[in-house]
């Protein structure tokens, strides 16, 4: 694998407008301390946490406020020291009120006691992924899934490649971008650590070739923590999982399997600073958010507390300059439209986009033309077309044997179709009938 | 002359061997088919609706022939026609009590807030996986005809942005039921006309916030007409539909629902038509 050579998967688009310059040139900023924030208490995939404060209790920054339960769960930190004054539902980021908790600050933001720090180069692989799982990291470019149930693969799947996901093909988000090209070190060490748990000798960091500056502030630390970075074409989704993976070994993780299943584990990269500052001894309870779009005043990249409502997060950028169209938690291809401005910010919010009205233009869908782009775009390689009609429908069964639970809805299919065809919307529709099936089946 | 009549004798001679071919192989290649199983299709209303639970009128005919289902079993025929399919199989027919799907939310455009704009796929579903569906009470009627839809027989409207049960064109065979997300659709008596049209199990404030018209769980209906009202989870009540005498519109009358949730299903279906002035603005 020479470093000129510039990897990529077959289908996937590469949006016209990216937006990427309203926030790539704007470096990482310390929000201000809020009043209160709000956290959900289930800010990982898995069993939620337990909470261990009650209401009137004095928390500290950094201070676990609810323990990890079960394998498959990581504990939660308190973002601020104040005190807990309530326990009560807030808006989530699906549209559903989810548990929470309102940690009021008392604006000392007065610090925990560090955890013991840990040298990742002679610490004990067990020990290292003890802390990452004490320090309630998760997958943070997104899935939010426990890092440590992702170090610790069953033993008969042999591990011998970790990748590190810094391509953000994403439009409009730059969080990543931000931290690899300020804190490389950190990415890197973060890195090395999770090589050492892994007994991987030289993890592949993979970024997207449209961002030069963040390339060339990682090679030039890359050799000291023994990783290779490699360059990626811009290609929405390079950044998927499986994508990834393909365009970096050329290994293909089979239908309805997992990256260990090829000897692959994949971490996004602003996962891997926060590991860095776990063996630093400081658990996760903030991190990087790009608040942006065309109608926020002064989009940037925010170093945001866990809990920080949106509004306050659009109020850091200087608010709005026009009504927005669209409220999206994550990007515009695979973000979520936001109902309430109250949702509060969690682990794995890489973005807040403010799409303006004209970013928002319905179009009237037709009938399928049959021009095929979806399936020359599909980076799974499934017949996006074909899915859509059967669960338009109403045919799961056909869609069932088509591989539709193999969509990872990327959007890339309904971008292209040139009949405005919500694809996305009736894969995802169809997924979720036969989960539901599923489980009606199982009772 | 001659060809035309030596062409009309070899089709003659044709015709004939081949009519004996046929009444050949009709005799010897028969297949025994019960009679009575025409005689039962014919009494069924023919809507391959499924709401029997058979893939259609005429496996539903051939399963009560073979005595794995009871005459009375499709949802949708007339008492007249149950009789009469269980006289042809010579067999006594159960008393079945008619059902009558009812959408069990009252809360339509001008009752429930909805300051959310979706403008996605028309479907309860779709609308259901965006943010968890447009209107605020997220136990209401999303309005997205979905049970119309899934109706054979025409019988639901979607009224002021809410689901209406016809009950006169309903025939109760519960398609409409499975396909709500909210779950929303109940099968109940054909005979029980007065609902309690509300289905949010959340306490009395959090539902007043987002409708006008919520079942407070106050259990004044309760108090009052004894029997003839539960309240299930301890917030929303529900007309008993377990054994008659059902609640009716007099009852409505002296109950006095203090939200006017508790409605004879006539008395909805005007109140929804005319769009009165619930404006929660106003509230």
């Amino acid at each position: 694998m020479s470093e000129k050579q510039v990897h990529t998967f077959r289908g996937g688009v590469h949006p016209v407008f990216d937006g990427k310059n309203f926030a790539s040139g704007k470096a990482i900023e310390n929000a201000p301390p809020l009043a209160e924030y709000t956290l959900a208490i289930s800010q990982n995939i898995g069993a939620p946490p337990e909470l261990v404060v009650k209401v009137g209790d004095k928390v500290l920054k950094g201070q676990l406020i609810a323990q990890a339960k079960g394998f498959v769960s990581v504990p939660l930190h308190s973002p601020t020291s104040g005190t807990v004054a309530r326990i009560e539902p807030v808006d989530g980021a699906m549209g559903m009120p989810v548990p929470g908790i309102v940690i009021a600050a008392d604006g000392e933001d007065k610090a925990a006691e560090p955890m013991p720090p840990m040298d990742y180069a002679t610490a004990d692989p067990a020990a290292i992924r003890d802390r990452i799982r004490d320090a309630g990291i998760v997958g943070m470019g997104g899935a939010a899934f426990p890092t440590h149930v992702k170090l610790a693969p069953p033993p008969d799947k042999k591990i011998d490649c970790l990748i590190l996901n810094g391509a953000e093909c994403e439009p409009y988000l730059t969080s990543d971008h931000r931290t690899m090209l300020e804190t490389p070190e950190r990415v890197l060490r973060g890195a090395a650590a999770v090589a050492r748990v892994l007994g991987v000798a030289e993890p592949l960091l993979g970024i997207e070739s449209n961002k030069p500056d963040a390339i060339a502030a990682l090679r030039e630390h890359a050799a000291k923590y023994h990783v290779r970075v490699v360059e990626l074409e811009t290609r929405y989704p390079q950044g998927g999982e499986k994508q990834l993976i393909a365009a970096l070994t050329g290994r293909k993780v089979p239908a309805g399997g997992l990256p260990m299943d090829v000897g692959c584990v994949v971490q996004n990269v602003g996962t891997a600073a926060a590991i860095a500052d776990a063996l630093d001894g400081i658990a996760l309870f903030e991190r990087v958010t790009t608040v942006t779009g065309g109608v926020v005043a002064h989009p940037g990249n925010f170093r945001l507390r866990l809990g920080t409502p949106v509004i306050e997060a659009i109020r850091f950028a200087g608010g709005v300059t026009e009504e927005p169209g669209k409220v999206l938690m994550g990007g515009p291809m695979m973000g979520f439209a936001q109902r309430s401005l109250k949702v509060p910010v969690c682990k794995n919010t890489s973005g807040i986009v403010l799409l303006s009205p004209r970013d928002v233009t319905q179009y009237e869908s037709t009938g399928c033309i049959r021009c095929g782009r979806c399936l020359e775009v599909c980076p799974m390689h499934l017949m996006p077309s074909l899915l859509g009609s059967a669960v338009e429908s109403e045919k799961y069964e056909l869609a069932a044997q088509n591989y539709i639970m193999d969509c990872i809805e990327c959007g890339a299919c309904a971008y292209v179709c040139p009949a405005h065809r919500p694809l996305v919307q009736h894969i995802r529709r169809g997924k979720a009938e036969l989960r539901r099936q599923k489980q009606a089946g199982k009772k | 002359m001659n060809t035309m009549f030596a062409g009309t004798l070899l089709m003659l001679v044709f015709g004939v061997i081949l009519g004996a071919a046929i009444g050949v192989a009709a005799r010897f290649f028969r297949v025994k088919r019960d009679a009575r199983i025409d005689l039962v299709l014919e009494l069924l209303p023919g809507a391959n609706c499924g709401g029997c639970g058979r893939a259609g009128c005429s496996d539903f005919a051939a399963a009560a022939v073979a005595g794995e289902i009871a005459p009375g079993a499709c949802p949708v025929n007339s008492q007249a026609n149950k009789a009469a399919i269980a006289k042809v199989l010579g067999v006594e027919l159960g008393d079945a009590v008619p059902m009558r799907a009812v959408v069990l939310c009252g809360g339509g455009r001008n009752q429930t807030l909805q300051d959310t704009i979706y403008n996605g796929v028309t479907d309860c579903v779709s609308a259901s996986l965006v943010a968890g569906g447009a209107k605020e009470c997220r136990y209401g009627c999303m309005g997205l005809a979905s049970c119309a839809r899934a109706c054979p027989f025409g019988a639901i409207e979607i009224v002021n942005n809410l689901a209406v049960v016809h009950a006169e064109l309903c025939v109760g065979c519960g398609k409409c039921v499975s396909v709500c997300p909210r779950k929303l659709i109940k099968l109940v008596p054909a005979d029980a006309t007065v609902h309690v049209y509300c289905s949010n199990p959340e306490k009395a404030p959090a539902k007043k916030r987002v409708c006008a018209v919520p079942c407070i769980g106050c259990r004044k209906c309760v108090r009052t007409a004894e029997g003839k009202f539960v309240v299930n989870n301890g917030f929303c009540a529900s007309a008993a539909y377990d054994a008659a005498p059902f609640a009716t519109a007099e009852d409505v009358e002296k109950i006095g629902c203090p939200t006017g949730t508790l409605l004879t299903a006539a008395r909805h279906l005007e109140i929804e038509r005319t769009e009165p002035d619930w404006s929660m603005e106003k509230k």
